[in-house]
C-alpha cells in the first residue's frame, strides 16, 4: 500500500480517529473561546460606530460570522457525505453526521439575530424574501438530515440515507449566496470579500475575521466531540467501546 | 459604562442577539455530552444483560 492509503487506513479506523478526535477537539474549543474574547472586545468596544446604522450594526459581529458558518458546515457535511456514498468511509459517515448539529445551530443563530436586527433597521423581524426564504430553507435542510438519521435504526443506513438528503440539498448554497444579487431584497449586499476589497472599515473588519476564525474552530471542537459519540455508537458492540464504557462505569 | 451597554439605544436588540448567540452555542456544545454518557450507560446495560445471561445454566 501506498503511504497515504496506509495513513488514512491508519486514522480512519474509528478507535485512532476517536482518540485523535479526542487530543484535537478540546485546543479548538480553547482556541474559539480565546480569539472569540478578543473579537468581541474589538466589536463592541472599539470598533466605531457605522456612519448609518449607529450602534445596531454590532449584531454584524456574530451574525456574519454565524452565516458563514452555516454554509461552511453544510459544505464540510456534504463533502463527506459524497465520500461516504461513493468509497463507503465509515469515518466519512460519521463526519458528516456530527456537523449537522453544528450547523444547524449556526444557522438558527443567524435566522434569531438577523431578525433582532432587521426589527431596528428594516422596521421588520421578518420578510419572505429571496435570503432570509433560501436561509430558512437550509435551517430545515439540516433538521431534515438530523431527523432522517435518527430515524433509521441501523446507523450505517441512516449515514447514507441522511447523506443523500445532504447531498441534494447543496442546490441551496449558491441560492442563498447569490440571493442578495440575483433578486430584490432588504438584505444588504455583501460587504466583505475575498476577492477585492471588502466594503467595511478596517476597525470593524479585523474583529469581524477573528470571530469567523473563532467560530471555524468552534464548529471543529463541536464536530469531532460528536464524531467521538457516533463512533462509539457505530462500533458499540467492539472491544474498544466496551473498554471504554467499563472504564467511565467504574468513574461513575 | 452605561454608555456601553446602551449601545445608542439599541442595546435591548444587541445584547438579545448575543445572549441568543452564546446560550445555543454552549448548548450545542453540551449536548453531546449528555449523549456520550447515555450512549455508553446504554452498552454497560447490554453487557451486564448479556453476563446475566450467559451466567445462567
Amino acid at each position: 500500500m501506498n503511504p497515504l492509503l496506509l495513513w488514512f487506513h491508519k486514522f480512519g479506523a474509528p478507535p485512532t480517529a476517536y482518540h485523535v478526535a479526542g487530543k484535537i477537539a478540546p485546543w479548538c474549543y480553547g482556541l474559539a473561546l480565546v480569539l472569540g474574547i478578543v473579537a468581541l472586545y474589538g466589536g463592541l468596544v472599539l470598533a466605531p460606530r457605522d456612519y448609518q446604522q449607529g450602534d445596531a450594526y454590532r449584531i454584524i459581529f456574530i451574525h456574519v460570522p454565524c452565516a458563514w458558518m452555516g454554509l461552511f458546515a453544510y459544505l464540510f457535511m456534504a463533502a463527506n457525505a459524497f465520500v461516504a456514498l461513493v468509497w463507503r468511509i465509515k469515518l466519512s459517515e460519521v463526519l458528516a453526521m456530527a456537523s449537522a448539529p453544528a450547523g444547524a445551530a449556526f444557522t438558527f443563530v443567524t435566522l434569531v439575530t438577523g431578525s433582532i436586527w432587521g426589527k431596528p433597521m428594516w422596521g421588520t423581524w421578518w420578510t419572505w424574501d429571496a435570503r432570509l426564504t433560501s436561509e430558512l430553507f437550509l435551517l430545515f435542510l439540516y433538521f431534515g438530515v438530523i431527523g432522517l438519521h435518527a430515524a433509521i435504526e441501523d446507523r450505517r443506513q441512516a449515514a447514507r440515507a441522511a447523506g443523500f438528503l445532504a447531498l441534494i440539498g447543496v442546490i441551496n448554497l449558491p441560492i442563498i449566496h447569490f440571493s442578495v444579487n440575483w433578486w430584490n431584497t432588504l438584505h444588504q449586499g455583501q460587504t466583505v470579500r475575498l476577492m477585492g476589497p471588502s466594503k467595511i472599515d478596517s476597525g470593524m473588519l479585523w474583529p469581524l475575521l477573528t470571530m469567523a476564525l473563532a467560530t471555524h474552530l468552534w464548529f471543529f471542537g463541536s464536530m469531532l466531540v460528536r464524531t467521538r459519540v457516533g463512533l462509539l455508537e457505530l462500533d458499540g458492540g467492539k472491544d474498544w467501546v466496551r473498554t471504554i464504557a467499563l472504564a467511565e462505569g467504574t468513574r461513575a | 459604562m452605561n454608555n456601553f451597554f446602551a449601545m445608542g439605544g439599541y442595546g435591548a436588540y444587541i445584547w438579545t442577539a448575543y445572549a441568543v448567540f452564546f446560550i445555543v452555542l454552549a448548548l450545542e456544545a453540551l449536548a453531546p455530552l449528555a449523549q456520550r454518557k447515555r450512549l455508553l450507560a446504554d452498552i454497560r446495560g447490554r453487557l451486564k444483560r448479556r453476563e446475566a445471561r450467559e451466567a445462567k445454566p
